[in-house]
């Protein structure tokens, strides 16, 4: 933690100087990713820096990570009905949410893996609203990896919620390639998004997945009522975590639920904070995540592949629809970013 | 007639911000004949919402609208 006092009005401090000089010598030369304190810093920044941040953290990500952008598609197999009590979540069972319960079959599941995989995706996640698997999601996961591992060419993600030591073996066994767990905010304001669980428990799982040898998928949603300090927290607990892919949402106020009230992020602020993401880690695949339609539109969209993503997911998600594919591709292609190939991830 | 984003009445309210999110980011939600909830399913590239009584709607027909 640094002491120096923040001049909010220009970014510069009184021990360091001006924080992107700072971040353009030890992110961008050294590839260190900044502090908590320095993440803060550049939250705090005017917003007349906005545009200088996103070229510094974009320059950070080309110098990382490359010109490649790597593209997902993913797929609710289960979806509402969970247990649990995330507030921003539409798929909850305890909320007055209009989503009902449904279950994807196995060719409905294989066929979106092939569509995801025609507009040249390489990761291809299974997702179910639960608290974690039972022995029959664990069967139809089993059955539905292996169908798909035979007839499509992709890499295999899941997100299950949370995972026994057992679970995360037959997983990793089963050639599941990455597996998605959000830690969803920082450690501090995690009691106010959830209650049915904590923190630690998701850490926890987190851990097991890295220790089996599949790759670590995390992120959080951004606009859940942190305060900036919150924000900076939770990129630094992140960066600690040092995880392969950082999805980043954008909160979608959703009907019936506790956050329906909460305003949609504003776009600069969503841009100030993928940039500072992209600050406090330099080396992962960032991933624009659900929620950028409403907050950001297209051309925000473009900002941010300008500001530090490197990834996207591409068609719908979960309960939520995105845009077409189509257009994301073309966007990457008017943007000369290449698509990453599969035999670069394996 | 009823909204297909929170059930209501199309004839009373307004529904200005419920047509932004349906012309965005959310599939239809309730039946548009009977305001009752439909069973949802969201895949990548499209959506099928069924209502017990009026049968399924695609995204494939929504589009030809
Ligand atoms: S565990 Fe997942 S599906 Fe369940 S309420 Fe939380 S975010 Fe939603
Ligand atoms: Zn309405
Ligand atoms: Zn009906």
């Amino acid at each position: 933690m640094t002491t120096a006092s923040t001049d909010t009005a220009t970014g510069t401090t009184g021990e360091g100087g001006d924080i992107l000089a700072v971040a353009r010598e030890q992110v961008l030369e050294r590839g260190e990713g900044l502090s908590e304190a320095q993440v803060l810093e550049v939250l705090r920044l005017p917003a007349e820096r906005l545009t200088e941040a996103l070229a510094l953290a974009h320059e950070v990500r080309m110098r990382w990570c490359g010109p490649d952008v790597e593209v997902e598609g993913i797929v609710s197999l289960k979806t509402g009905g969970c247990p649990e009590d995330c507030h921003f979540c539409s798929q909850s069972g305890l909320f007055d949410s209009p989503v009902r319960a449904a279950w994807l079959d196995k060719d409905r599941l294989v066929e979106a893996a092939k569509q995801t995989a025609k507009t040249g995706a390489t990761e291809f996640c299974i997702v179910a609203a639960v608290r974690g698997p039972d022995e029959k999601l664990m069967e139809q996961i089993r059955v539905g990896v292996a169908a798909i591992r035979a007839e499509v060419d992709i890499n295999v993600a899941c997100s299950l919620g949370m995972l026994t030591q057992d679970q995360v073996d037959r997983l990793a066994a089963m050639g599941v390639h990455r597996y998605n767990h959000n830690l969803e905010t920082a450690r501090s304001h995690f009691p106010e998004v959830v209650t049915t669980h904590t923190w630690e428990e998701r850490w926890e799982t987190l851990q097991m997945v890295r220790a089996a040898g599949m790759e670590v998928c995390c992120g959080g949603i951004v606009g859940m009522g942190e305060s900036l300090e919150q924000r900076a927290e939770f990129a630094v607990q992140l960066a600690s975590l040092d995880p392969d892919e950082v999805p980043m949402n954008f909160l979608i106020p959703n009907p019936g639920t506790p956050f329906a009230h909460l305003d949609v992020p504003q776009g600069p602020d969503a841009l100030m904070t993928i940039a500072a993401f992209r600050l406090a880690m330099p080396k992962t695949v960032l991933r624009f995540a659900g929620g950028r339609e409403l907050t950001l539109g297209d051309l925000g969209a473009e900002q941010g592949m300008l500001g530090g993503i490197n990834a996207i997911i591409v068609g719908n998600y979960l309960t939520n629809l995105g845009r077409p594919a189509e257009q994301d591709l073309e966007m990457l292609e008017t943007l000369k970013m290449p698509i990453k190939a599969l035999n670069d991830t394996l | 007639m009823f909204c297909s984003f929170c059930g209501g009445e199309t004839a009373t309210g307004d529904h200005e911000r419920c047509r932004a999110r349906l012309s965005l980011i959310d599939p239809p939600r309730y039946c548009a004949e009977c305001a009752r909830r439909m069973v949802v399913q969201v895949d990548p590239m499209g959506w099928t919402a069924r209502c017990s009584r009026h049968g399924e709607r695609t995204s494939a027909e929504a589009a030809q609208r």
